[in-house]
């Protein structure tokens, strides 16, 4: 397999949600790790994108108001009743 | 009573447990299942309507049809799928209803790149053509979940609400709400390639947009 970094920067940048979800071809992964290993700029930029997600998953829950929860359940209990 | 569900069609043995409580009459079932799942599904009416009264209106009538529907549901989808199905459907009508102005991202188009083109070398440059003229500068270490600050959130709030509606429903249900790629696309109705596309997109939009508030000099 050639080690010579024929992927560039720009065509990368667009490859990185498909990489991160393990979609890419096998030869096209390669290309990726080789490039990742060769190009700062890259590493950092699929870092951030990393982050992002985390920072997404990081957000916190929201909450259904009280009266609108009571709503629902009370919706509930006439229905059996 | 006949039982309206075949629990050999639902995802797993704990949703058809669930779903024969529920059609039992069990109130803390369908009391831990509220509990459970009322801000997720808050989290996504938001992502439709952005009013927040509008949104716990579309949540509160999802239980509402939810109950309504529990006697006849076939289990031929999974319980989720179908709950956040009837969320989707509400969410969209009530925009129809009000008459949602559309955001300007919408009317302008999200972008097709990740990245601004001229961060990048011309495709005529001599030795390096397509790679970075100017590298993304590093970002200062993020704090870790526990505390993430409230003005961080908000910018990643902020980052979330600029998006089209479709790549907004996606980052929300993937990274925020941590779906599976599967359930996504069962709910919106996607392929595996274009859920992915919207991801894309929308994760670079939302890069793109935290980056002045992260990166390491401005911190």
């Amino acid at each position: 397999m050639s080690e010579v970094d024929d992927l560039p920067c720009n065509a990368l940048v667009e490859m990185t949600t498909d990489y991160l979800e393990d979609a890419l071809p096998p030869d096209e992964r390669s290309r990726v790790d080789v490039h990742l290993t060769q190009c700062p700029g890259c590493a950092e930029h699929l870092s951030q994108v990393r982050t992002t997600i985390r920072l997404l998953g990081a957000l916190p829950g929201e909450r259904l108001s009280a009266p609108a929860r009571e709503a629902v359940l009370q919706r509930w209990r006439s229905r059996q009743a | 009573m006949i039982p309206a569900a075949d629990p050999g069609n639902l995802v797993d043995d704990a949703e058809a447990e669930l779903l024969l409580r529920l059609q039992a009459g069990d109130e803390a079932a369908f009391t831990d299942l509220v509990d459970r799942w009322s801000a997720p599904l808050l989290r996504v009416a938001l992502s439709c309507t952005r009013a927040r009264a509008l949104a716990e209106e579309a949540v509160q009538d999802t239980w509402l049809a939810v109950l309504q529907g529990l006697d006849g549901f076939q289990g031929r989808s999974s319980l989720k799928t179908w709950v956040f199905r009837i969320l989707l459907y509400t969410c969209r009508a009530k925009i129809e209803r009000e008459r949602r102005v559309p955001p300007l991202s919408d009317l302008l188009g999200s972008g097709d790149r990740a990245v601004p083109a001229e961060q990048f070398l011309s495709a005529s440059h001599p030795h390096w053509p397509g790679h970075w003229s100017s590298p993304p500068r590093a970002w200062a270490p993020v704090p870790d979940a526990a505390a993430l600050g409230a003005e961080l959130g908000r910018h990643i709030l902020a980052a979330v609400e600029t998006l089209p509606e479709r790549h907004r429903e996606v980052l929300v249900l993937r990274d925020v709400e941590g779906w599976t790629s599967q359930e996504v696309c069962l709910l919106l109705g996607l392929t595996p390639a274009n859920q992915r596309l919207l991801l894309h997109r929308a994760r670079s939009a939302v890069r793109t947009r935290l980056e002045p508030y992260l990166t390491a000099e401005t911190r």
